[in-house]
């Protein structure tokens, strides 16, 4: 709050911001909550007034899915704001029940709910809605849509649309809005709450009131149902891997580590077809991109001879249901999704064995065909089409292939900023951010409309005009191209790029100079070439400056403005706390909070749509343990993210895992611990993290940045 | 004009030019350029996007010192519009063509008709056939004759090399051979802040596709 940078925000961001939050505040209560942000390691009041508490009311769901299959639910349906704003189905629900609701009459009934004691409330340290200034505070530098995450074009369609295992966590939510049919209690409860809700503040003093900010308070519940003996058995299990000794009996991911093997292409005498087929067919993910006349434009696998076959049944099948005007959005054929996405004269396709929801599926598609606009803006694609339907478009998009098959791959491994369409950054004391900041401002030239600075591809400061905001997607473009493709870094020069970012204005071009610094070359001068290192083991070293303009004759204006940076940072030693910084890298979840069970986590601040994680390492650095992590988060992601009353809350037990999503107004988490940790302990360790989250949030995240 | 020899003490003498590499894509410009800046080749390379800029400083002799900054362009069709920029002021060029694909040549040839058209009038032009390693082992997948590129070459003007930046054969003749015919001699002192750096010209000239609405900031 000390930034002087932070009122600059334009207030089209605060705007998208006003129309996430579920509860508008007084002037009064805003400065309020203004204050306690300013102390961001502060405990919590746990008497918040009950106005914050109703931010999030919930609808929870709560499964636990045993060896068996089995599954013991508790479900709470509270006053469900989120559910109002989205068309939530009329009271005559008749939502189908599917097999959980029949176990759920077999089930024994809840145990009364424990009284709030004070013992508890110091397990309730935080509480979301008790910061509710940063809603009405201007965003950060970063972006100032999609708040909201995923916006489901595909409506009804979307809802169905989990593959079958995921059928579970995809009926949750259908449970949780039905729970009055199988209850008629807790209907009624809900019913009168929601009637409190709207009147009175009376809520608060409901014992389950400070469910939304108090995770160990929300699951409380469901400890207590369990015996002292299994919470012995289960507190000594805790620390297990996830993931682990199931790597024998588990075949689903197997072959995994072929998956970016290259296919060879079909010889003369298409003698290797066979085997070239088996190989094909053996991929976890395909992307496939073709016009609409049915000319191949691009497919991760295989060479032309070898797809030429598939592009002309699809064309053939997307058009079939084209021509009836109704749009062919996706199909399941045993354990593999089809999405499709048709933008203009492209189709998109994408087949996967790896789990992912529709939605996610197209929203990688999406990322596929920006990487298109960005290497040819809105009108040319048009024009091209529109002079001749048949173009083959693969010559104008020629030497971009690496571009579109380093996205496919980053989203075949997994990738939580695609994810959660959100950006990690670099962590550095927020004094620094200022300075770096600070150095960016005074260095700018004229003709920069964003600066950014990016080590070990993380971001660590960005400097941008007040109107305009950087949006995840194009940068996730930019940072495909610079950190994740190989063609520039390895170049070794300075790079001026023209680039279409499509978030920021799909019909032209701007103009990237892009420069790697040698992070061991401090007595580099600007006459001096800058260099960068080329071996591929210190990539996550690399520290980049970006620099963008809309003049294309800028180039040496920016770089000057580089020299004057770099030099500027060397000298008031930024550039030795971001070498350090990233030399530390990722801390671990135990350097978060010593001794928990959890193994990894993602958490998103919505309200700056960056988010963070702790180190892949020592868990998850095969790729196949990270595959599974990754599924495992695109699956509470897809359950916590449907259009209809989405699970605020999901604690997921599997053979091998468990995990715990939590989504506020404010930020999603989702924690991974191995399978035999408790709900208690879950709700502990994530608590905990949210704790540290809180008290580190303006060093983890860019909250401000600087504007100009 | 770009150029800027000037004093630095004694009689030594340094001099900075600006040079434009040109050519269809997948010739091995980027290489080329790896090579003699770096000494490295990759022979993975994916395709330059946009354009790159190094830089590279050789002695030609005892008191002359040579600085070169390159442009290495990308060779796709759709940076063409692109290519006025990076070659306006350019001292020298190099055009590249790769020896086992006649297309090439055809496309050096045009990029050197574009040259001397449009580009200053005084530019030095070489023409590099690049990928000679590739016919040191394998003959007949040469696709076009040294002396016809040669006689080429002459007839337009230009200095003519056969490179290979694998082996590194000719890179570096080709550079200094283009050094030693620049006009060392003929202009002002070196003032690399002034003018924009005697870099680009800031004027406009249209942009690939269409140029957006720009910012307003």
């Amino acid at each position: 709050m000390g930034d002087p940078l932070d009122g600059c925000n334009p207030p089209s961001d605060a705007h998208v911001l006003a129309s996430n939050s579920q509860a508008q505040y007084s002037p009064e209560e805003t400065a309020k909550h203004g204050e306690e942000t300013m102390t961001p390691d502060g405990e919590n009041d746990p008497t918040t007034t009950s106005k914050d508490k109703k931010l999030n009311g919930s609808n929870i769901t709560i499964t636990t899915e045993t060896p068996e299959g089995k599954q013991a639910q508790v479900q709470e349906n509270e006053n469900d704001n989120e559910a109002e704003n989205e068309n939530q189905p009329g009271e005559g629900q008749t939502v189908v029940e599917e097999e959980e609701g029949k176990e759920e009459e077999e089930r024994p009934p809840l145990p009364p709910r424990p009284p709030r004691t004070s013992g508890e409330s110091s397990l309730t340290p935080f509480s979301p809605s008790s910061r509710p200034a940063l809603q009405s505070r201007p965003t950060t530098a970063v972006a100032s849509v999609e708040v909201h995450t995923r916006s489901f074009s595909d409506g009804l369609r979307g809802f169905f649309s989990i593959p079958g295992y995921r059928a579970i966590s995809e009926s949750l939510s259908i449970t949780g809005l039905s729970t009055g049919q199988s209850t008629p209690a807790v209907r009624k409860a809900s019913i009168s709450e929601s009637l409190i809700d709207d009147t009175s503040s009376l809520l608060s003093h409901a014992p389950h009131s400070n469910m939304d900010g108090d995770l160990a308070g929300l699951l409380a519940d469901g400890m207590n149902a369990k015996s002292p003996a299994w919470k012995l058995l289960s507190t000594q299990a805790e620390s297990g891997n996830p993931f682990e000794g199931i790597d024998d009996d588990d075949t689903s991911l197997a072959n995994f580590e072929h998956e970016f093997d290259e296919i060879d292409a079909v010889d003369s005498k298409g003698e290797n077809e066979e085997q070239l087929l088996v190989q094909f067919k053996a991929k976890f993910k395909h992307y496939m991109i073709l016009s609409s006349a049915g000319k191949p434009i691009y497919s991760r696998h295989g060479d032309q001879n070898l797809i030429n076959g598939y592009i002309g049944v699809i064309q053939t099948i997307i058009s079939f249901y084209e021509e009836e005007n109704d749009h062919l959005l996706g199909f399941v054929a045993g354990g593999t999704r089809f999405a499709i996405k048709i933008d203009g004269p492209l189709y998109f396709v994408a087949i996967s064995k790896l789990g992912e929801s529709d939605s996610q599926l197209r929203a990688q598609l999406d990322a596929l065909y920006k990487q298109i606009l960005s290497t040819l803006t809105l009108p040319t694609l048009t024009q091209l089409f529109s002079n001749r339907p048949n173009t083959d478009l693969r010559r104008p998009l020629d030497g971009t292939e690496t571009l579109l098959s380093s996205l496919a791959d980053t989203f075949t491994k997994g990738s939580p900023s695609a994810l959660l369409s959100a950006l990690e950054c670099l962590k550095v004391r927020k004094s620094h951010r200022y300075i770096i900041n600070n150095t960016l401002l005074k260095t700018r030239t004229k003709s920069l409309l964003y600066g950014l600075i990016v080590a070990g591809g993380r971001l660590v400061s960005v400097v941008r005009p007040k109107r305009h905001s950087l949006h995840p997607s194009d940068l996730q473009l930019i940072f495909n191209m610079l950190f994740e493709a190989e063609g520039i870094k390895a170049g070794g020069g300075e790079n001026w790029i023209p680039i279409c970012l499509p978030a920021f204005n799909n019909k032209g071009y701007l103009y990237m100079y892009v420069s790697f610094i040698d992070a061991n070359h401090d007595d580099e001068t600007s006459d001096k070439q800058s260099t960068t290192t080329n071996d591929d083991d210190d990539r996550d070293d690399e520290i980049a400056v970006i620099l963008i303009s809309t003049n294309k004759e800028s180039f040496f204006e920016l770089k000057d403005m580089r020299d004057d940076l770099v030099k500027q940072l060397r000298k008031n030693g930024s550039m030795e706390i971001i070498k350090t910084a990233v030399s530390q890298g990722r801390p671990s979840t135990t350097d978060i909070v010593p001794g928990t069970p959890l193994k990894h986590f993602l958490y998103k601040s919505r309200a700056n749509v960056q988010f963070t994680m702790p180190s892949f390492s020592p868990n998850f650095t095969s790729t196949i343990k990270r595959r599974r992590l990754m599924s495992l988060y695109h699956e509470l992601h897809a359950s916590t993210h449907v259009k209809y009353s989405p699970v605020k809350v999901l604690h997921n037990v599997s053979r091998d895992s468990s995990a715990l999503a939590w989504i506020t107004a404010d930020f999603e988490f989702y924690c991974v611990a191995g399978p035999k940790a408790s709900r208690a302990a879950l709700t502990e360790g994530a608590d905990k993290v949210i704790k540290w989250m809180k008290r580190e949030e303006e060093r983890v995240f860019i909250i401000g940045g600087a504007v100009f | 004009m770009a150029t800027r020899p000037g004093a630095r003490g004694g009689n030594s003498r340094f001099a900075q030019f600006k040079l434009v590499l040109l050519g269809e894509s997948a010739v091995g410009k980027s290489s080329i350029v790896l090579r003699f800046v770096k000494d490295q080749f990759d022979s993975y390379r994916e395709s330059t996007i946009g354009a790159a800029f190094l830089t590279q400083t050789i002695s030609l002799d005892d008191n002359t010192t040579v600085k070169f900054e390159i442009w290495d362009t990308a060779g796709q069709e759709r940076y063409k519009s692109l290519a006025p920029m990076y070659y306006r002021n350019a001292n020298c060029a190099v055009v590249v063509y790769d020896i086992t694909q006649a297309s090439s040549l055809d496309k050096a040839k045009q990029w050197v008709k574009e040259l001397q058209r449009q580009a200053n009038e005084n530019i030095i032009i070489a023409l590099a056939g690049n990928k000679l390693d590739l016919v040191g082992e394998h003959p007949d997948k040469r696709a076009i004759q040294t002396a016809d590129a040669e006689a080429y070459a002459k007839e337009a003007g230009l200095l003519f090399f056969e490179t290979s930046a694998k082996t590194a054969e000719n890179v570096r003749e080709l550079f200094t051979s283009i050094a030693k015919k620049l006009p060392l001699d003929q202009a002002g002192p070196r003032n690399p802040r002034s003018g924009g750096r005697g870099g680009v010209e800031l004027r406009p000239s249209e942009a690939p596709g269409t140029q957006g609405p720009g910012c307003a900031c």
